[in-house]
């Protein structure tokens, strides 16, 4: 298991990501599944960065654990900030056209689509968020 | 993220490159408001872009919807990756794409 705890701020996205992405080249991760990982963590990250501790700034731990039989990466991203459960909020309607369409939503929800797995707890006045992707 | 620009009449093609997400997306938003004017097509060249986050796509939906009005976009050389993304969130109907 690795766990890096940084400030929760969007600059903080890249260091993040260059973290998440030594673990998984290690696991010989295909890229596909990397990337996937990487815009999940930009979704992810980037909220608890812009809403967590609005509008101050506060820390984040991101853990990263590796899992066999399958072989699966597990990432843990957890904050202090507002109690904040993405998965209460509706799918968006992705048939609606360009003029109809609002963004919200739709960052959790293509990380719903390409995890194999998410959940939240909010415990002991964190954010517990964790998804699981195959490699 | 690299942008770079391409101005030939009333054509704007901008090309990018790396990652397109919370990070870089705000510096696209800017560079696209500053020469929308009088552009009536649009072409964005994805052929470098590795990935696109939500953060992208809002921008991508603005461009959208401002060329609706005074032209039109298309965006080329998108990859497996973006594509799927496109696809998953219904972006693929309202973009215009070309292999």
């Amino acid at each position: 298991m690795k766990e890096l705890t940084i400030d929760a701020t969007v600059e903080n996205v890249v260091v993040v990501t260059a973290f998440v992405d030594e673990q998984l080249e290690q696991l010989d991760c295909p890229i596909k599944a990397q990337m996937q990982v990487d815009i999940a963590i930009d979704e992810l990250f980037g909220n608890i960065a812009h809403y967590a501790y609005h509008p101050k700034t506060g820390p984040a731990t991101v853990r990263v654990e590796v899992i066999e039989e399958p072989l699966a990466v597990v990432i843990t991203f957890i904050d202090n900030g507002v109690p904040y459960d993405p998965l209460a909020q509706a799918d968006p309607d992705v048939t609606l056209s360009a003029e109809e369409r609002e963004i919200g939503g739709l960052g959790i929800y293509m990380v719903k689509k390409s995890m194999d797995d998410i959940s939240y707890e909010y415990k002991d006045g964190q954010n517990i968020l964790k998804i699981r992707k195959n490699i | 993220m690299t942008i770079e620009k391409q101005k030939s009449g009333n054509e704007l093609t901008v090309t990018l490159a790396g990652r397109l997400d919370t990070t870089t997306a705000p510096n696209l938003e800017a560079e696209l408001k500053k020469d929308l004017d009088g552009t009536e097509h649009l072409i964005l060249d994805f052929e470098g872009l590795e990935y696109l986050s939500s953060a992208g796509l809002r921008v991508l939906l603005s461009a959208q919807k401002t060329m609706n009005k005074q032209g039109d976009m298309v965006i080329r050389h998108v990859n497996e990756t973006i594509a799927e993304i496109f696809e998953v969130t219904g972006f693929s109907d309202i973009l215009t794409i070309e292999a």
